[in-house]
Parts: C-alpha cells; structure tokens; sequence
C-alpha cells in the first residue's frame, strides 16, 4: 500500500486517519471565498476543468479514468487538453466497462491513491452498483476502520434533453439512501469549481453531480484556487414571502420563478443546498422561520426522493414555523418521455415552481 | 515465510530449494486452518457464530502454496470464503475468530463478520461478499501497484492474487475486470479454487466448457494455467512462474486451481448434490497428509512426536482463540455503531445520528 503524505494546500493542513496513512489535507478553510462577480467568463465544463487539473498539478496520486476522457478530449470536453498535459498514465481512457472500472477506482483508492472516476452519464454507473453502493460506501464500516475510500465518481446526472427513459436518470434519490458517500451537485460554474475541488480532498467517497444541460453555462469563475464547503447552503435571492429550497439543474429554474414572482410583489428566498449529503437543513429551518412557507424543488421522482427526506426533516424540526404545508415540485412520476413536449412538462420547470409558491402564498 | 535455499538443480522441482523451516511453516498453516475450521464449526453449531460462514477445509494447499508463492507486501484479496486466506496471511486465531463472534477485538471489530476479512498489516483487502465483487478491485489493487512504481516512483513491482470460486466465473464482473486487465498491463493473478460447486451447482451445469477454463483467460491474452491444488508443493512449482513472469512483465495471470471443500458451501447446506463416497475419495489425497509425508519422509524434517506435538500446539492455540473470542466485548453500539462510516464525519450527513470516530482497529 501507498503511504505518501497527502500534499495541502497552501494555508490548509494535514489531518491524521488511521485508514489513511499519508493523511488527508484540509484547505484553509478561515480564507473567504473570492466574489462570485467578475468579468472572468467561463464554461461550466471548464470551471470543472480547472478544478480537476489544480488538484492534479499538486497532488500526483490524482488521475482521471473514464470512457472518452483523453483521447477524444472527454465526451462532453470537460477534459478536453488534459491529456497533453498530464499525459495517458494519468488521464486514462477505459472501455465502456462501468462495473470493471468503478471497482478498479475503488481499490486503487484503498491502495492509496485518489481516482476521479468519470461516467459520461450517471445513467451508465446503473450497471456499476454493485462496486459504487456496494463496496465504496461500506469498504470502511466493513472493514472495521482499516480502509477508506478516497474516490470521486462525476458526471452528467439528470435529462439531458429528448435522450429517452434510460439516458436520463437522476440519481441522487437513490444513491442518498446509501450511507458512507458524500453528494455534491453544483449548479453553476463557480460552486462547479469550488465544489469539485472540496470533492477531490475530501477522504471519504464523493459522487459528483453534473449536468449535460449546464455545462455550456458561462459565468465569472475566479482563477485563483478556492474551495466550497461541503454542507453549508447559498442563499441566492432574499425574500419573506416563501422559502425555495433547491439543489442542481433547477436552481437556476428557482432563480428565474423568484424573479418573475418578485414583480407580483412575491419575495422568495432561494436556498442552493449545493450538497445532500451532508445537508445544510439548518439554513432551511432558519428560512421557515421567517417565511413559515416552503417549496422544494427536486428533478428526481417524487416518491422516496431527496424532497421527502427535506420536507420530512421540516416537518420533524420546524413544524411549528409552517403556516401551510410543505409543497414539493418533482418530476413527474412517470419514466423520462422521449417527445420535447412530452419531457417539457415531466420535468420541474420555472411555470410550475411559480405556481407552487403561489399555491403556498396565496 | 517463503525461504529458498540454493538454486534448484537442473531437472530438480523448483520447491525442492525451499528450506525444511518453510515447508513445516506451511504444514502448520495449513493444519492450523484445518483445526480453525473445525472449532469454526462447533461455535457455528453453538450459535456463536452468527449469519453465512464458508469453511476452507480440504482447500488448504490453495491459499498456503499461493500465498507462499508472493511477497508479504503484495496485495491479496478474495471472495466470502476467506479464512484460510486471511490464517495464511498472517492474521492471528484470535482476531479472525473473534471476528466472526462479532467482538470488538475481531480483525473489523464485529462489524464484518465471517465474510469480510481485512487485515492492513498483512495486506489482506478483505472478504468480500458478494460473488465476483472483488474481481474489479483485484484489477485496482494492481493498477494502484504499478502507477505508484512508475508515476510516483515509490515502492517496487508487485503481483497482486485476486481469489475466487469457480461460482464467480460466470459473474460478468470478472470478464470486466480481465479485460481492464490486460488493456492496462494490470499485474493480478485471478486465482480461481475451483472446487468444482458452485454453491449447489456441478461446475459442468453452470459453466460452459468448464474443461478449457484458461481458455477464457487466453480470449483476453491473458496466461492460464492449470494447477492442481491438492498438493502444495506442486502449486507451489507451478504457481511460483507465474508469479515472477506476470511480476517481471506487469501482466495479469489466470490459474484453474483444482481443488475440492470438505464441507457444505455454507454451514447451511444439506450437501444433497453429492454424494459421501465423493467427498471421502478426496479425502483420501488430503493435502496436509500429503505435505507430511514428504516433509517426514524425503526431508526427514519432522517425526511423529514432533508433528504430534504440532498438531498439540497448534489444536491449543486455536482453542485459546476460541475462549478468547467468548470472553472478549461485544461492540458497544454507543461509540461502534456509528462510527467507521465516515473518515470525516459532518453536520448534516444523516437524519438519524452523528457519525463518530470509533475505537482504533485493533489490527492497526
């Protein structure tokens, strides 16, 4: 086994683990995040980029395993250059083999190195369950303690626009019901960066959450080095009328129905949970509080999904803040409809995150 | 443990340079697995031992030849029936016996149980469960192996062994897990024990053209050789090439390693897809007997007294193992329950408690 010292960021440290000889390296994180405003434009996918390819400069045990990832730049060229940089021992192109390569991460892992494992479509890491909720998540529990997890599995979660009932599953409903993984799911390209570097550091097992819908999103992305604590909520938009509680894709959907609600006189506080597990519910009690309203708005189907777990912990800790029910928006309960018509109203939208919020208001 | 004299001579079997010291190692490994077993399956009977528990016996030569075959420091990992491996890799009685009564002092602290053995000192990557499992993660255990020596220029060339059943031969995770294998010049030996059963299920009725297993492996360009693992000298013979060769190259290998169990696949199976004359003619070639007449006869290593009092000494220290495993604490779900999920623990991770650092391993 592999006992090289993590190396740390600057001003960050190294924390000891028995499981981890080498430890694991905390940034700093007293440092303030650097401002979301700026005129330094980017892609989502390049925000990613960057990500990845800082951790890889400082930390050689780091490499990129995927279908697509070097050669053809990465599917969705989120990768695209890196193989001339890092070169084809790091930046690794696998055959379409899921179960084969999630499994050759996790070990590689336990053997002390630190995989970026990427699925073009967190679809494909369906054939792959067996090594990612079955061996990742538990590898330290069963183990008593002697062996981690360092891995981080990434890619596109969610409908990726008319690629039928298999392409397009979103899966955090069902892998946050696995204890032992972390869940990050950024939507945008500043908390892209800033959350996948957290990921890349973080000892434990992180599933990564994209989306092909946003990856050519262009926003000021700092390039200076930064990292986003797991577990601690944004709040994007303020307002006393109702809480929007959102994570991924349909944040942005959220910020467009508080725009539109705010010139009705609706003001909403929109809350980015930017992980699920762990999951900022303090930042969400603290809004009902003020607003003793909520809409939780989730791309995953409605039953057993991460909306239940929200509005079953607001009914456990803020009952009595709330003045009307807790409201969610999923997809629709059907599977993911082909015909752009047909996607169009299965998926949560800003029409009916509007109409909730005013069905909660009014 | 492995300690080879000279050179062999020309002609001469290559463990025929292995000292008189080693060989009585490897007897009393594999008599120490035999005995574990059989007090394994007392204690299941008493109800001490809890949920599935896979016995080893008559597979003995198999992990001890194997494993001799390695270097400590080269990974091994295998599937659910992995006492043996973990006896032969050095893991004490005691932490694998009170393992599987579930005490804290067992090699995952009672949180594994019979199936998931892990030992870091050892470089044991566990017991795993579910059959085939460990085949993608026996390709991970090389590949994290070779990128050390030739990214990061730590360490040495290693040979990882990935054990499994003939049963997981007909897991797609295993094709998976060759293919990646040789595409990646990964140095992993699947070992497959083949004891002819998968679970109840002849080798002939699960898997096709079961007489030509290396050709699969060869499918993917991957060496296979046939062994017969009811002598350990001769795994030993056979094994030990392959292990330099696929070390030397950086390439996995495949070995049908024929073997028989003694017992039932679990301790729940009525074993009415064989019959007693059966598993008695396979008695009659036992590997330890085998080994004992050699290391007594051609090498005159051991006489009676002295394989007596092995057999003694080895019968005491697994009853202390036992006793040991009785009296020893159970997990206190307090601080073990929640503990050993999260290597970094944090506020709002689950709904229903706080994850905790537990007690250290007592293995590390």
């Amino acid at each position: 086994m592999l006992t090289m010292t993590s190396p740390v960021p600057p001003g960050g440290q190294l924390v000891d683990h028995p499981a981890l000889p080498g430890g694991y390296a905390e940034p700093d994180w007293s440092k303030p995040l650097p401002s979301r405003e700026g005129d330094r434009v980017i892609q989502f996918r390049e925000a990613l980029r960057e990500a990845i390819s800082e951790e890889m400069r400082r930390d050689e045990r780091v490499f990129l395993l995927g279908e697509e990832v070097a050669e053809y730049n990465g599917a969705y060229k989120v990768s695209q250059g890196m193989l001339d940089e890092f070169g084809p021992k790091r930046i690794i192109d696998s055959p379409i083999s899921e179960n084969g390569f999630a499994g050759l991460g996790a070990a590689a892992a336990m053997y002390g190195l630190r995989p970026i494992i990427e699925f073009m479509s967190w679809s494909f890491s369906l054939v792959a369950a067996d090594q990612i909720m079955n061996n990742v998540p538990k590898m330290l529990y069963m183990s008593g303690g002697q062996w981690g997890c360092p891995i981080v599995f990434r890619g596109n979660d969610g409908a990726g626009g008319q690629l039928g009932s298999t392409h397009s599953w979103t899966v955090e409903g069902l892998y946050a019901n696995v204890p032992g993984v972390k869940i990050a799911i950024p939507s945008c390209p500043y908390d892209a960066k800033g959350l996948l570097k957290t990921a890349i550091l973080d000892p434990d097992p992180v599933f990564f959450l994209e989306s092909e819908r946003m990856l050519g999103d262009k926003a000021h992305v700092p390039e200076e080095e930064y990292y986003i604590p797991f577990g601690q909520a944004a709040r994007l938009r303020e307002g006393d009328a109702c809480t929007l509680v959102s994570f991924g894709r349909p944040v942005n959907f959220c910020l467009e129905a508080a725009d539109a609600l705010a010139g009705e006189g609706i003001d909403v506080d929109v809350l980015d949970m930017r992980t699920i597990r762990p999951l900022d519910m303090n930042s969400v009690i603290e809004s009902i509080k003020r607003t003793n309203r909520v809409v939780v708005v989730d791309q995953c189907w409605p039953f057993g999904s991460v909306a239940s777990e929200v509005v079953t912990q607001i009914i456990e800790r803020g009952f009595d803040w709330l003045d009307h029910p807790p409201v969610r928006v999923n997809t629709e309960d059907v599977p993911t409809p082909y015909a752009k018509q047909l996607e169009a109203a299965y998926l949560p939208s800003t029409e009916r995150i509007i109409a909730a919020v005013r069905g909660a208001v009014g | 443990m492995t300690d080879v004299k000279t050179k062999p001579a020309k002609g001469a079997r290559l463990s025929d340079a292995l000292t008189d010291d080693t060989l009585l190692q490897w007897l009393r490994s594999m008599q120490l697995i035999r005995e574990f077993e059989t007090r394994t399956m007392q204690a299941y009977q008493q109800a001490k031992i809890g949920g599935f528990c896979h016995i080893y016996s008559g597979q003995e030569a198999c992990a001890v030849g194997t494993i001799g075959s390695v270097n400590h420091d080269d990974p091994v990992i295998t599937a659910y029936r992995d006492h043996g491996h973990a006896l032969a890799r050095g893991m004490s009685a005691k932490a694998c016996m009170a393992e599987m009564f579930g005490k804290q002092a067992g090699c995952a602290k009672g949180k594994g149980g019979s199936m998931h053995m892990f030992d870091r000192p050892n470089h044991l990557y566990g017991g795993h469960g579910i059959v085939g499992a460990q085949t993608p993660l026996g390709a991970g255990l090389a590949f994290g192996a070779r990128y050390a020596w030739e990214v990061l220029g730590v360490g040495e060339k290693k040979v990882s062994l990935c054990y499994l059943g003939d049963g997981a031969l007909d897991q797609g995770a295993l094709h998976e897990a060759q293919n990646l294998a040789s595409l990646f010049g990964l140095p992993v030996i699947y070992v497959v024990e083949n004891n002819g059963y998968s679970m109840g299920t002849a080798i002939g009725r699960h898997t096709a053209n079961h007489e030509r297993l290396t050709s699969r492996a060869a499918g993917y360009g991957i060496k296979g050789i046939e062994i017969d693992g009811f002598d350990v000298l001769n795994v030993y013979d056979e094994f030990k090439p392959l292990v330099d060769e696929c070390r030397d190259l950086q390439r996995p290998g495949f070995v049908d390693l024929k073997t028989y169990r003694y017992q039932g696949h679990s301790m729940s199976d009525p074993q009415k897809y064989r019959t007693k004359d059966e598993v008695e003619q396979w008695k009659e070639r036992d590997s330890i007997a085998a080994l004992l007449s050699y290391v007594m006869s051609e090498r005159g290593a051991i006489d009676e007294d002295g394989w007596k009092s092995m057999q003694q000494e080895i019968k005491e220290e697994v009853l202390e193992a036992v006793d040991f495993a009785e009296n020893a604490e159970a997990p206190d779900p307090a601080t073990e329950l929640y503990s050993d999920v999260l290597i970094k623990p944090m506020e709002g991770m689950s709904p229903s408690g706080a994850y905790l650092h537990g007690e250290r391993n007592p293995l590390i």
